[in-house]
């Protein structure tokens, strides 16, 4: 099974991309505690690209493709063409620097590579593509 | 979207969050806390209950205030949080950095042991 959806770089659209998301896994038996962290992770992957990859410019594009290839595996990507910001070079802070330092920031990564079992980076077609991965037993 | 509704009960400011925070919407939840502490309020209650879906720009924003919050010594206590929401907030450990009950009572009971 796939699904495809492709979105300007607005933060006013995070919602219509976890609704993408829910409804794309609507009907493949994911408990709710399970199904509402998997949603989570692709809106922080999401935010994180408009933010810091397309400077909220909605006229760029973010692609997001869920692919179901066997039952309990499934596999999210965002395509897209900006700068790669890859989260696995990035140092999670430890959350009593971020309280010490009043920051908002930096709690996303930690959530995103909490709730998926893999996070990757590939190029395609010249493309950037980050491929999460998770396993639902 | 969400909506954030104030009201003073008991000497607290209780917050009220409705609706969806995310990386458009947490600047919302900041001002409210924000004018919260501005106008001098000595404890902050948060219901929860109303709250769909948070992610880590809200939760940033609760951390943001951790330690100013404690130099001031307004206690805040976030209630009535749905699992999915609470499971957030349990991903990251910050069940243990952030004042969390789960009714409103036991929000206040709670401020009022904190504030002493």
């Amino acid at each position: 099974m796939n699904y495809q959806y492709n979105i300007g770089c607005s933060l006013s659209n995070l919602k219509g991309i976890r609704e993408f998301v829910r409804n794309s896994l609507k009907d493949q038996h994911v408990p709710e505690i399970e199904m509402s962290a998997i949603v989570l992770a692709l809106d922080e992957m999401c935010s994180n690209l408009m933010i810091h990859a397309h400077h909220c410019n909605p006229d760029h594009m973010l692609e997001l493709h869920i692919h179901i290839p066997v039952q309990g595996k499934f596999i999210f990507e965002i395509v897209d063409n900006g700068s790669v910001f890859n989260i696995n070079e990035f140092h999670e802070p430890d959350l009593d620097n971020l309280v010490h330092q009043k920051r908002k920031g930096g709690l996303g990564i930690r959530l995103v590579k909490a709730i998926m079992d893999n996070v990757e980076y590939l190029k395609r077609d010249e493309k950037n593509v980050c491929r999460l991965t998770k396993i639902i037993k | 979207m969400v909506h954030i509704k104030r009201l003073q009960e008991g000497g607290a400011d209780i917050i009220s969050v409705i609706g969806e925070i995310d990386a458009s919407s947490s600047i919302e939840l900041d001002l409210a806390i924000a004018k919260s502490v501005g106008e001098g309020f000595k404890q902050i209650l948060v219901d929860c209950s109303a709250l769909e879906y948070i992610s880590s720009a809200g939760l940033g924003v609760f951390m943001s205030y951790i330690e100013e919050l404690k130099d001031k010594n307004i206690p805040m206590v976030l209630f009535g949080m749905k699992e999915k929401v609470a499971n957030t907030f349990s991903i990251l450990g910050l069940a243990e950095l952030l004042h969390i009950a789960t009714t409103k009572p036991e929000a206040k009971k709670l401020a009022d042991e904190l504030s002493v």
